[in-house]
């Protein structure tokens, strides 16, 4: 095991220069000069313009640029934004928005997504599992940003129980009511995994048997059913963080947060090539990592599956 | 055992009286079991024997209200002790589960939760009928049921466990709390013969010790005949006859039962050496190729095959697998070869590589005196027309998308034979071949029964006109009566088109009454060949004997005339 995460690791390298060489590439031949951009509606001042060149290596020949971002990179200088903040300022400062964000919506989603889906699945065909069925379709039918602005207009204007939109110093509670729209598809999909996975493991051999033994029914529902039914719920929650992470684009739009999301957005318009490939790199790191920890999960989850 | 019985009370244990069991299904209810009538006495052992669907696992699991969902009992009674358990309260249930009656269920490998630990499963068992579960205790019950080393092998997973030991862990389960019923539903079915031996003959000594009466469920007759005094045959769903186990062999009076007697395996081989011994022809019993074998050439020789698989170990390390060691034989052109073994014995990787499907690692494989490993791209695909395969599973082996017809005519399609209608005359005369009406062309796989998949399975098998088929545990998932059919269907085949088969089985009944000529393997390695009557008259490896002891009924005592 231990081997096995030393090795998932290492992996970790190529993957990392993949990333950040692609990332960097896709930039660089985004149509539109970067520095035009900057000056807006004014005339460019080209001493000006030729000296931000230089600062950010934009003369220099594709390969190079990269290798110049690589060989500061070693030096824990990642760079300055167009403004001239360095950009690990600038993701010390979107990171934690964006990580309290997803967590929240993984917990919302796993936490209702699970108990909603354990309850319909064992109630198979009766009226709640109807119910939740045809509700969560409709949540995964529905587009988010739809879903989005109805929630804030119902929620946070409407009713008052939450701010509409978040700004600035986003804390947690600010965050609960964009976290639940972000978290509400994934929701809807966790419910009907776990819906599914019960009622395949109800009927199992094993479930029958420790019925025999003379086990009370709880017993079994939650030693012998709900642990088994886990494992596909805990694949797709590892692979859904690396998604919430990245993917609150919309979500964040629509609340202002402050966050990786809009942070990445702007940037993309911007051309502002090392604070895109340093934000998507710790993307790539953060879904690595998630994937790792759905595997060690998985292996402790189910004790068959034995990593060397 | 009947000792035991005199000495207990005369009230029945279990009693079952005209119980019906039905199942809603979307197409409205289906009978399950109709009039069904048992009585088990205090530390008794009866069998119900019957195919799949006679409803015999239905009636045995009702006493302890395990119906699946959509099943329900719809009249009659099951008394238990007296006490009337078809209106028992789930409750009342639940407290006699366990403590009062026990169950051995069937499939070792599914039956036991892949992650938790033995000892867990046992332990919660312990607990959940009020008895001490101390870590010790637990040991005590594993080492009950025969599993060395207890204490440590409570502490691994279901998967770290051999089919044999799984069982002995679900027989220790079954028997922890001292029920006075053990429901045993083919307890040893998914095991291989040798092992199943060993279980049963521990499960007897157990249940005898501690005076617990057993339901046993089963397929085969011959097994039932020998474990049980009293057997009970069910079909449809309806109790046909039973009786003291003897008389219903040596004496069946429904027609099913005759039948049954008839194709059971395990007695028909019994019954060859019977009238062996009362110096009957037996040739007749035999595979009919016999009188071809004597002047055919080798159609497929096997010389020194080996097959090395690399594992995968830990810090990038790998080890070597010799699944196969050295294994040389031949197929005489007309002829049967039986390939024996347990699981695990390579047998089957031995038919992989026969079948060109896996390289060997070294060895030669020639087909029709050409060295198959030089075959490439279309003398692979001419060579691949000539030999076919026939796999174990039925319903794994036919694709569900594709209708009879589609499946039977794709093998003609990829191999460009034909235009359409002459395709399509050939599936009919292929489905005539194994006895199957033209109408089936139209239908999928999932609407027809395993014997009539298998028979789909040999037709498709077939449609190339082969001259070697390969059977890997052709008839294994079958029922008894199917098998018998299907192995004759096989033999006629046989007969009519010159077939050469190599029959891959764990199954020594089976081989006795369809092998020419046999190799027994063990650990990768032939450990014995030769012809079947000589390998069965004085087999010489310890090896082949505890095999041939296997087989269930082998120890029973038949007439010839009545076998």
């Amino acid at each position: 095991m231990t081997w096995y995460i030393i090795r998932r690791f290492l992996q970790m390298i190529p993957v990392f220069f993949g990333a950040t060489f692609l990332v960097y590439f896709l930039v660089f031949s985004l149509p539109g000069d970067p520095i035009q951009a900057l000056f807006g509606d004014r005339p460019v001042n080209e001493a000006v313009a030729a000296q931000l060149r230089e600062q950010y290596n934009l003369d220099e020949p594709f390969l190079v640029q990269y290798f110049l971002y690589l060989k500061n990179l070693v030096t824990f200088n990642l760079g300055n934004d167009f403004s001239g903040r360095p950009v690990a300022e600038v993701l010390v400062q979107i990171f934690p928005v964006t990580i309290r964000l997803a967590i929240l919506a993984l917990i919302f989603e796993a936490v209702f997504g699970i108990i909603f889906g354990v309850v319909a699945g064992l109630r198979k065909g009766k009226l709640f599992d109807g119910t939740v069925l045809v509700a969560s379709l409709i949540v995964i039918a529905i587009p988010i940003f739809v879903l989005g602005f109805v929630m804030q207009f119902v929620v946070g204007v409407k009713l008052g129980w939450a701010k509409p939109t978040v700004g600035g110093d986003a804390g947690w509670l600010d965050l609960i009511l964009p976290a639940i729209v972000l978290g509400l598809v994934s929701f809807a999909y966790v419910l009907r995994l776990t819906r599914t996975s019960i009622i395949e493991n109800m009927h199992a051999d094993y479930v029958r048997t420790a019925t025999a033994k003379g086990l009370s029914r709880q017993r079994v529902v939650v030693v012998h059913i709900l642990r088994n039914s886990m494992i596909p719920v805990v694949t797709f929650l590892g692979a859904d963080l690396g998604a919430l992470m990245g993917g609150a684009i919309v979500t964040e739009g629509i609340f202002n947060v402050p966050g990786v999301g809009q942070r990445l957005y702007q940037s993309v318009l911007r051309g502002e090539g090392p604070t895109i490939v340093s934000i998507v790199s710790v993307l790539v790191m953060v879904y690595i990592l998630a994937n790792l920890l759905v595997d060690v999960l998985y292996a402790w989850l189910d004790p068959r599956i034995r990593y060397a | 055992m009947t000792v035991i019985n005199e000495v207990n009370s005369n009230e029945p244990l279990l009693e079952v009286r005209d119980l019906a069991i039905s199942f809603t299904t979307s197409t409205g209810e289906v009978q399950a079991v109709k009039d069904a009538h048992l009585t088990v006495m205090p530390g008794e052992t009866v069998a119900i024997v019957g195919e799949s669907g006679s409803g015999k696992s239905t009636t045995a699991l009702a006493a302890i209200g395990l119906l699946p969902g959509n099943g329900r009992v719809s009249g009659g009674r099951i008394t238990f002790a007296g006490e009337d358990l078809t209106g028992a309260s789930s409750k009342r249930i639940v407290e006699l589960r366990g403590s009062s009656i026990g169950m051995v269920p069937q499939d070792p490998m599914s039956n036991l939760n892949p992650v938790w630990k033995i000892g867990f499963q046992v332990r919660e068992t312990l607990k959940a009928n009020g008895l001490p579960a101390g870590p010790s205790d637990v040991a005590k019950v594993l080492a009950e049921a025969g599993l060395p080393d207890a204490e440590r092998r409570a502490r691994q997973f279901p998967h770290e466990f051999s089919g044999g030991m799984r069982q002995r862990a679900l027989i220790a389960i079954g028997l922890s709390c001292r029920p006075r019923l053990l429901i045993a539903d083919e307890p040893t079915s998914a095991l291989d013969v040798t092992v199943q031996r060993q279980i049963l003959d521990h499960l007897e000594t157990m249940t005898a010790e501690l005076g617990t009466a057993v339901l046993l469920i089963t397929h085969d007759l011959g097994l039932a005949a020998e474990r049980a005094r009293k057997v009970v045959v069910m079909y449809k769903g309806r109790v046909v006859e039973s009786g003291p186990a003897h008389a219903i062999l040596t004496n069946p009076r429904h027609p099913y039962t005759k039948r049954l007697v008839e194709a059971a395996p395990s007695l028909a081989s019994r019954r060859i050496q019977s009238a062996k011994a009362a110096g009957i022809e037996t040739g007749e019993l035999l595979a009919p190729a016999e009188a071809s074998a004597e002047t055919a050439d080798n159609v497929i020789e096997v010389s020194n095959l080996t097959k090395v698989f690399k594992l995968r170990g830990g810090f990038g390390k790998t080890t070597n697998f010799k699944a196969v060691d050295d294994v040389s034989f031949a197929i005489k052109r007309g002829t049967t070869t039986a390939v024996v073994g347990e699981s695990g014995s390579g047998k089957s990787t031995v038919a992989r590589m026969v079948l060109n499907l896996e390289d060997p690692t070294s060895g030669k494989i020639r087909f029709d005196g050409v060295d198959m490993g030089s075959l490439k791209g279309k003398e692979l695909l001419a060579f691949r027309r000539r030999v076919q395969p026939i796999f174990q599973d039925p319903y794994g082996s036919l694709d569900p998308m594709y209708n009879i017809f589609r499946t039977i005519e794709e093998p003609l399609r990829v191999h460009n034979i034909g235009d359409k209608k002459s395709r399509e005359a050939k599936v009919r005369r292929l489905l005539d071949q194994v006895a199957l009406p033209a109408s089936v062309m139209r239908r999928f796989p999932n609407e027809l029964s395993g014997g009539q998949r298998q028979r789909i399975a040999i037709a498709r098998a077939l449609a190339l006109d082969p001259e070697v088929v390969i059977c890997d545990e052709a008839v294994s998932a079958l029922d008894v009566l199917v098998q018998d059919q299907i192995l004759n269907l096989l033999a006629d085949l046989q007969h009519e088109l010159g077939l050469s088969y190599l029959f891959i089985t764990h199954d020594l009944a089976v081989v006795r009454q369809i092998a020419d000529h046999v190799c027994v393997m063990e650990k990768g390695r032939v450990v014995e060949a030769g012809t079947t009557d000589a390998v069965f008259d004085e087999p010489g490896q310890e090896y082949t004997r505890a095999l041939l002891a296997a087989i269930p009924g082998s120890s029973l005592e038949l007439p010839p005339e009545v076998a």
